[in-house]
Parts: structure tokens; sequence; C-alpha cells
């Protein structure tokens, strides 16, 4: 991880780009934003973990956690907020054995998450699966799909 | 100048200052939450917004800045329903447990709905909650009461230079956090937790012990660090619940997690609370009585068979000043010799005595609070961030004002991220690269002429000695590269307000005195000393031990610095005391260990020290003490010194007493009881006047006020000082008349013994070096967390959990070269003995080098120390000794 680090640093510093450039370019070799990545930077360019955290977790680009191989984004928009996405969220969680403090499952499979409004409010609520949008969606369709998931995954690795 | 006119009444105000400033020097208060005086504004909470006239919407008053002819209004219907307005909206979004709450009652925020009647109801809508739960054994943090002023956020960064938490996440979601929300792992200073204004930020150990009612609060001083941060102890029913430091105070309200969060010992179940008396291999309670008339007639017979100079005393710099003046007046008067000593012996004793030389005293020249208008800090051999963690806020705003730091220290301490220039330079190399500095000064005539021709004497001889010095040979010797001493030169040579900071780190060798000597060349050299914000400042370790040495607890000296060897100074004592006394110097700390070794001192008293820790060489130290006829131990715990007394004495700890500490900058402060002591324990100007009663000399004061009464008779420097005017403010000394406002630095009107004199020094390696069987330098010191021998801090329980594990420090390359891991236990050698120790594998100390912090008894480094002393100062060589390093082996030493 050191050398994909120390390389994505030195391009940074070669190019003076802004730490939100660097957060990109990290994401874009990691899937996501390690923990040990930012406390390396931290560390060489002596400017806190934690403002690196701020401004990460301040923009919904990036992802703070490892993501699953599945992902589940459930609209959090007034739209669907509205006709019950929250009873979406909850099966899901309740599937997945997820709760608000984690995301992704242990074994690393699905990541749940909950964009705001994904400007498709007229077949609220809205679920993307693996980024496939279902419309008008309830709490047994979208666990149906998990479960399917869920075969086909457990096939892939026996 | 701006005018301007707030609530009709008119006001000049500098430039830059803020509509809030300016009001306030009317004296109007406008409500803030968001907004501290010693941080930047941030202009979130808007509940300081005042109307202006002509300008159609109210502002910020914390951000606004004042401008010509500007007339404000403070206070009207409209701003009072706006102001009410914000207080509803935070408070829908908050908890209102007030019930619980650790902050009741002192909650900037409750205090505020209650002014404005602001009721929780009105906008009643979803609330954040955060189930996430802080680890951290110091601090809660209770997110759902965070109210987001950044109040914290900001005096983590700007003040305390951490940075550990900021904002994260946005809108509805956004909180203050550390990275990822992990627990918080920081410096734990709480000084976030003295500024929030609600309940979101609370010290973990206050928890339940109580609020607002029925507590008693008294101001007294830390007991920590020569720093002498003001703190405030809130009683209920004689336990300390809670420490704070009021934002008025010297130190501005701001502590180290010690201070802070370190006072749960005087509480301990392990305090000692009887006299013990030895019999056989273990101890047994006994009466005062008992306690004291064996004590007594032990030592009368000790002294009848084989004189006075058979006893020593060592006193201690936790101690206050009147019980360091009636302990040495104790060893000196009832007992008859001049062994008295203290720890300064071990820390500053090249200080005292080279800086006395040179300047006629030995104390740092120029005060704390000076440091913040410093253009260059030259730190060396001094980890302030973790030994004088208040000190080192003053370097930091030093270094937001525009002042260039240079850290020269063979680990990257923390301060040197703050730093212009840091140089590592190898172990007990200080007099090379100070010599090296000096010649580049020298060579590129950055030196001022005008102060050495008028105040100095020995220049033209003692330039010779830094000839050789030059970049490559000082490269050569001290490891640290030759552009950086030329820039380092360049730096402080080119500055005339400059001041030089030290430590242990310049003390502590062999050579210790003439590196002290090499420090105040450079002041000499550059003029940096005799006005503000200069200086030579060596940073004292213990709360008292200035004043332990101005009381002479010290072997060669009466009270403030007195020489022994002179008959008048003895006469005038005679005189005072009643009593002949002894023309012989007497003994150091560091000569009465050999001397009990070979049968020469044969009783020693020991008041609240503990050499089995902090001594060099443990295995000679517990040899020494086990060679005594009689050894007395006087201390609040039974500590590995104490385990092998003859008889313990239970004391006093800072809490318990009245009396007076000086701080390192040379100034007294009041310290006050506020707790009953716990058991049979006393008070120990009374158990050091009940032993001396029974050795025929009466020591018999009213109490605290009139032993200082006497000291400042004997000792013109203090002659102004006296409780009354402590009550109200602190001193420092030089102070002598009644209405002198004391000193913050020294040698205004020149040196008082006519001109300083330059001194040569010589570059000599450290007494051990290493060889192919010793192949690593070790070096020791101190953490941030713990206290010296641990006496006090180990008995903390939040400090002990969070730096309870002894660890050697060790460089990555030499970690991976002996194939340890992180967290593995190692043993580490020297000729004297060796100990078995965690790894901490870190890359702010250099290869080839090692250090283990002294706290740890389970690991104690002075196992490994060498006893090799400097041939003037007596200091022992606690930072350079040469150590082997092996993987485990599972036979532990076996010392205590
Ligand atoms: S305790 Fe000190 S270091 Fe830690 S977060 Fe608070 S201000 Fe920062
Ligand atoms: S924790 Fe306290 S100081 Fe920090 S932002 Fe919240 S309310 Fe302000
Ligand atoms: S800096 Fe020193 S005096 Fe101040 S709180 Fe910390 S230990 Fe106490
Ligand atoms: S609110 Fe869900 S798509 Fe717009
Ligand atoms: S105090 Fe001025 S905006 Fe908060």
């Amino acid at each position: 991880m050191h050398e994909k680090l120390t390389y994505i640093l030195d391009r940074h510093l070669k190019n003076q780009g802004s730490l939100i450039s660097l957060l990109q370019d990290t994401q874009d070799v990691f899937g996501y934003l390690p923990k040990e990545a930012i406390n390396w930077y931290s560390k060489e360019l002596d400017i806190p973990a934690s403002r690196f955290f701020g401004l990460a977790s301040f923009y919904a680009q990036f992802h703070l956690h490892p993501r699953g191989k599945n992902l589940v984004a459930v609209c959090c928009g007034t739209a669907c907020h509205v006709r019950g996405a929250e009873r979406i969220i909850n099966a899901v969680q309740r599937e997945l054995n997820l709760d608000d403090l984690s995301d992704t499952t242990d074994d690393g499979e699905f990541t749940i998450e909950k964009p705001a409004c994904i400007g498709a409010c007229s077949m609220a609520p809205v679920v993307l699966i693996n980024g496939k949008p279902k419309g008008k969606a309830n709490a047994d369709i979208i666990t149906k799909e998990i479960r399917a998931l869920k075969k086909a995954g457990t096939k892939d690795n026996g | 100048m701006i005018d301007l006119t707030i609530d009709g009444r008119k006001i000049s105000v500098r430039e830059g200052s803020s509509i809030l400033d300016a009001a306030k020097s009317l004296g109007i208060f406008i409500p803030t939450l968001c907004h501290h005086p010693k941080l930047s504004s941030f202009g979130g909470c808007r509940l300081c917004i005042v109307e202006i006239k002509g300008t159609r919407n109210p502002v910020s008053s914390c951000t606004a800045p004042a401008s010509e002819g500007m007339e404000v209004t403070t206070s009207s219907p409209q701003i009072e329903r706006l102001r009410k307005m914000v207080l509803e909206l935070i408070l829908s979004d908050h908890p209102y447990d007030c019930m619980l709450c650790e902050t009741a009652g002192a909650c900037e925020l409750q205090e505020l709905a209650y002014y404005y009647d602001a009721k929780h109801t009105t906008y009643a809508g979803e609330r954040r909650k955060y189930e996430k739960r802080d680890n951290n054994p110091f601090l809660n943090r209770d997110m759902e009461k965070c109210i987001m002023c950044g109040k914290c956020v900001k005096i983590c960064d700007e003040v305390q230079g951490v940075g550990a938490i900021d904002f994260a996440y946005r809108g509805f979601k956004s909180k203050v956090c550390p990275q990822y929300e992990e627990d918080l792992n920081c410096e734990f200073c709480g000084q976030c937790v003295s500024v929030c204004p609600s309940g979101a930020l609370t010290g973990r150990m206050w928890a339940r012990k109580g609020r607002q009612r029925d507590i008693r609060e008294v101001d007294t001083v830390c007991p920590y660090c020569g720093t002498g941060c003001n703190i405030t102890l809130h009683i209920k029913n004689n336990e300390i619940i809670r420490v704070s430091s009021s934002p008025d105070t010297w130190n501005e309200g701001l502590l180290c997690v010690k201070g802070r969060f370190g006072y749960e010992f005087v509480n301990s179940p392990d305090r000692l609370t009887k006299p013990l008396i030895r019999e056989g291999s273990a101890f047994r309670e006994a009466s005062w009585d008992e306690a004291l008339e064996y004590t007594a007639a032990r030592l009368l017979d000790i002294k009848n068979s084989y004189g006075s100079d058979a006893i020593g005393g060592l006193s201690s710099a936790k101690c206050t000043n009147e019980e360091n003046y009636i302990f040495q007046k104790f060893v000196r008067a009832a007992i008859g010799t001049n062994n008295v000593d203290h720890c300064a012996r071990l820390c500053h004793a090249p200080t005292v005595t080279a800086l006395a030389s040179i300047f006629g005293s030995g104390a740092m020249t120029n005060s704390i609070a000076e440091i913040e208008n410093a253009e260059v800090i030259f730190i060396i051999g001094s980890n302030t961030k973790e030994s004088h963690p208040v000190v080192a806020n003053r370097m930091i705003r030093a270094f937001r004002k525009g002042a260039k730091i240079i850290v020269a220290d063979p680990r990257r301490v923390p301060l040197a991220r703050f730093s212009e220039i840091f140089l590592q330079q190898k172990p007990g190399t200080d007099v090379a690269l100070l010599n090296g500095i000096a010649h580049i000064i020298v060579k590129e005539k950055l030196y001022n002429s005008e102060f050495i021709k008028e105040q100095t004497q020995g220049f033209e001889e003692w330039m010779k000695s830094v000839d050789s010095f030059n970049p490559e040979y000082t490269s050569s010797i001290t490891g640290v590269p030759k552009e950086k001493i030329i820039s380092a030169a360049r730096t402080y040579g080119s500055s005339r307000k400059a001041g030089i900071f030290y430590a242990m780190g310049i003390t502590q060798h062999t050579t210790g005195y003439d590196n002290v000597c090499a420090v105040a060349n450079l002041a000499l050299l550059t003029g940096n000393i005799g006005r503000p914000s200069c200086g030579i400042n060596p940073l004292r370790g213990q709360n008292n031990v200035q004043g332990a040495s101005d009381a002479a607890c010290l072997p060669d000296v009466y009270p403030g610095y007195q020489s022994v060897g002179s008959p008048d100074v003895r006469e005038k004592f005679e005189k005072k005391w009643g009593t002949p006394l002894s023309a012989e110097k007497g003994l150091t700390a560091t000569e009465m260990m050999p001397a009990a070794i070979q049968g020469r001192l044969k009783a020693l008293y020991i008041m609240g020290e503990n050499p089995v820790l902090s001594g060099p060489n443990t295995g000679n130290t517990i040899k020494a003490l086990e060679s005594l006829d009689f050894l007395i131990v006087q201390d609040i715990f039974l500590t590995e010194t104490a385990k092998l007394a003859h008889v313990v004495l239970p004391g006093s700890c800072f809490a318990e007493k009245d009396g007076t500490f000086t701080n390192t900058d040379r100034t007294v402060q009041l310290v006050r009881k506020a707790v009953e002591m716990p058991g049979d324990a006393r008070d120990d100007l009374q158990i050091i006047s009940a032993v001396s009663a029974r050795l025929g000399y009466k020591l018999e004061y009213e109490g605290p006020e009139e032993i200082f009464r006497e000291f400042r008779e004997v000792w013109p420097n203090i002659s102004g000082i006296s409780y009354k005017r402590l009550n109200k403010k602190r001193l420092s000394w030089p102070c002598t008349s009644s209405n002198h406002p004391g000193t913050p630095f020294l040698y205004k009107q020149g040196f008082p013994k006519g001109k300083a004199s330059f001194t040569p020094t010589a570059f000599a390696p450290p007494a051990e070096e290493t060889d192919a069987e010793y192949p690593y330098i070790l070096t020791t010191g101190r953490n941030l967390y713990q206290y010296h021998t641990g006496t006090m801090t180990r008995k903390s329980g939040a400090i002990e959990s969070h730096a309870g594990r002894a660890y050697i420090e060790l460089n990555t390359a030499d970690a991976e070269r002996l194939n340890i891991i992180q967290g593995e236990t190692i043993k580490v050698s020297s000729r004297r003995g060796s100990i078995n120790i965690e790894a901490r594998i870190v890359d702010t100390i250099s290869s080839g080098v090692v250090f283990v912090p002294m706290h740890y008894c389970e690991a104690i480094a002075n196992i490994l120390t060498l006893d090799a002393l400097d041939s003037r100062s007596k200091i022992p060589e606690f930072k350079a000794c040469a150590v082997m390093i092996d993987k485990y082996n599972s036979s532990p030493p076996d010392l205590i």
C-alpha cells in the first residue's frame, strides 16, 4: 500500500493539486478511502487526519469504508421518504444484518447506501440495485432481489 | 482608532476590532455561543447579532469589524426575538436532559435558554441521534449535545496544535469527530472541554461526582511540572471531584492532561495513613509517638556515635518552599550537617552552578508569558510539548504570530512539527552543536558587538575555542547536516528577540556544565539577554524545584544561594537560627549513595523523593540505601524507596496544605489547602518540627506563613513578597520591597556581577560510548502522561489506563535488522543490568538511538543508566549510555 500511496502523493505534489484531488486519486485506486491512506498522508503532509476526514465526509462522492460487491442504494430524497424509503431501509438492514453504524456486510458482499434524491421521483420510492433502478419499490420486492443476489454470490464462490 | 456609537454611547477602538470587542470594552453584554476571545472567529451561531443603522439585516457582532461612525444597537425587541429563535432552533435538536447532564448549572446554553425563556418544543422535529460512544479514558463526548459552535475544533488546532477533531459530514448529519469517528487519541489536554458551551464535552471522571450544589472551589497551583499552572479544585465532601482553570489565570485556563485529569491520586486508597516501622522484612503500623520517638532516638544515636556528617537529608521539589526551608534548617541546625540536597541534582544542577557562576543567578531569565512575542525560539534538549505542555502552548502562539522555531533534539519531539529548522543531533554532542552554531555566528559577524563590548568579557579568548567547530567538523560529530547548522545559526544569530529554551537534554550529561555554558555563550554572543522575549531559559522540571533550590536544600548554600563557605554568611545564619552551624560543604544527592556504600553515611532522611527510580544506576542506589543503618522516608505513598525504609512517616500532598511554590520562571504562587489528610497522615511541617524537637532543637511556627516570613528575612530577593500580596497576585523574584512589582525578566540593568564571561567549552564524548557489544545509545526521559517516578500519576486511574505500560522506542530500521516487531517484549541490557520491555517502533528517533521513559517501576530505565557524574555539578549522565538489545529472555530482572 505504501508504494501506491507514495506514487499518488508524489504525483499530487508535482501537480500541486488540491486535497480533494488527492482524495479522488486515492479513491480511484482503492475504491474507497482507506484509513491507512488518510493517516499516512496526515503524517507526510503534517495535516491532521481529522481534517482529511472532515473534507472527505463532506462530499458524497467519497466512500469512507470499503464497499461491498453489491450496492443497494435506497433513495432518501423527500418524495421517496414520504413514500416509505425508511421501511425499505429497515427491511434491507434486517435482511443483511446491518444497523445505522455499519453499512457494509461483514463478508463484503453488500453495501447499503442512502443517497439524496436521485432524480426519479415519479417512480418513488426508488432503489438502485447495482446501478439498476427499481421504481415503486417496497420491502418485499427489494428483499427478494437481495436474496437472489445472495444466491448468485454463493454460486460464484462455490 | 475608530470612533463608533453603541447603544448611544461613544467609544473609540483599535482598527480591526470587532463590534463585539467594542461593546465589551463598554461593558455591554452581547450573548455569544461560538465566539472565544483567543480563537479565530467563526460566526456560526448568530446569537451575537446586532443592528447597524442603515443596514437592513442584523449582523454577527463577533465577525463584523467596527467601522468609523457606525451606530450600533445591541438590543431591540426584533433582535431579542431573533436570538430567542436561534436558541429554540438549537434546543429543538438537543436532548434536553439537563436533569442528568454533567454540565447543568455551568452550561452556557442552559443559561441562555433560561434568560431567553427559550423552550424546547417550538420546532420539534427529528433530532440527531449518535449512538457511537467514545471509549477514551479522559473525555466524555456526547455529540447529541453538541451545538456545533466549533470552539473545540479551533482550540485543539490553533492553541493546542493537535487538530484531533474536525467538522465532518454535512447538513443534518454534520458533527465534530476524529477521523473515521474513531475514539479520540490525542493529548487529552481537555482544552476542548474547557471551552465547550454545552454538556457535549465533559471529563469522564467527573461523572456523577457532583455538579454545582455543595461544591467548594479552591484556587491553587498544579502539583506536577515547573510551569506552575493555576488550577481550581472542586471539592465535595473532602474529595476533589474536578479540576478546572479559569480563563483569567496567567495560563489562560490552559492545562495539560496531568493538571486537568491527574488528580485522583489524592484520594487513592493506597495513600499512607499510619506511620510504619520495619520489623524484619515487613512493616507494622505504629503510633505517631512511637514512630517519632524511634526516629529521633536512632538519629541521636547515630549522631553521637558517628558525628553529624554521617546523616543526610533529601528533600523534595514537590514540597512547598516552607517545607523545604524547614527541612534544610532541620538538617543544618538540628542535625548539624550540610548534607542536604534534593532532586534538582538530577535535573538542573549544571544550570544552577554554571549560570550562577556566569551571571550570578541560575534561573530562567525571562517569563513564560513573554514567549509569545519572541521572534526566534531555539529549543534544545527539551521535549516541551510533553514535559512543559502549557509552555509549549505559548510557543505555538508565538509560531502563529510568526515566530521561527528551531528544535534540536535526538528525538523528533512533537514540537518539531512547528519548527522551521529541526536538528537531530546524536545524544551527548550538544557542546559541539552549540559551538558549531556559534562558529557561524562569529564567522558571519552576526554577533552583537555593542553588547559584547559593554556587558561581557573573555570574547576574544573564547572565539578561538569555537574556531575548530566549522560546519564539516560539527556535522561529523553531531550527525546534523551542515546546511541545517548554518541556517540555525543565521536564524538565531540575526535575531535580537531570540530565546533559548532547554531542559534535561542539556543538563543530564557528564558535560552538563559545559552544555549550559555553551548555551549561555550563544546568548552573550547575540546579546539576547536582559530584554523581554529573549534570554536563557532552563525549563525546570518539578513544580517547586526552583523553590527547593531557593530555600537551599542544597549542600553548599544557605537560603538564597548564600555560600556555607563564607564565614560572614554563616555567622548571620548562626545568629538567626541560634545554634552553631557546620562550615563544611555537604554531600550532594549523587555523592550520598557512594558514601552510604562506603559506610560514611549512616542515616538518610528522605522527604518526598523516590531515588530508587529517579537515581542513576538503580542497582547501586538500592545497595546504598540497604547499606544505611537507618532510613527514614516521609511520603504520601509506599514508594519503591519507602519499601526499603526503617520507618515510614505518612505526609500530606499539595491539596492538603497551605504554602507557596516557585515555578520555573521564578514566580512565587500560593498553594491553598483544599481537603483534609487521609487517616493519621500529618502535615509535613509538623512532622519535621516534631522530630526536631525530640532532637533538642525547636522549630516552632504558627504555620507556613510565619516560615515564609523568616525565609524572606534571610533572602532579600523575596523580601517584598508576602502571603497577603500573593493572595491577590503572583510575584516573580527579585521582588525587594512591598511595592516592588516583581521581575518578569532579569538583567534589565546589566548583570549584578558586572561583566559576564564567555566560557570556552570543549567537546567531550559521553562517559560511555557505544561499542560492538553495546551498540545502541540509550537516552531516557518523560512522556506526556506520567510524571517522574509515577508516584502520583500512576495512582490516577485514567492516566494509568492510558499510559500504564513501559516501552522502549526504537527506530524502524533497527527493529527490522533485529527482527523485532511492534509490541514485542525485548531485553535491553547495559553494563549495569537489564530490563525486559515492550518495543515501540517509531521513526521519530534516529537509528542507533533508543529511548526509555523513566516512569515505570516494572522496567526501570535507571537500571541501565550509569552513575558517571559531571565533575562540576555532580549530575549523572541520564541521557546517554550504551546498551544492547536482544530478543526476550524469559528470566526477568530481579532487583526489587
Ligand atoms: S483533549 Fe486536547 S488534544 Fe484532545 S481533542 Fe481536546 S483539545 Fe484536542
Ligand atoms: S463539542 Fe462543544 S465545543 Fe465542540 S462544537 Fe460541539 S458544542 Fe462546540
Ligand atoms: S503544564 Fe505542568 S503545571 Fe501546567 S497543568 Fe501540565 S503539569 Fe500542571
Ligand atoms: S426523492 Fe427519491 S428519487 Fe427523488
Ligand atoms: S458568537 Fe457571533 S456568531 Fe456565534
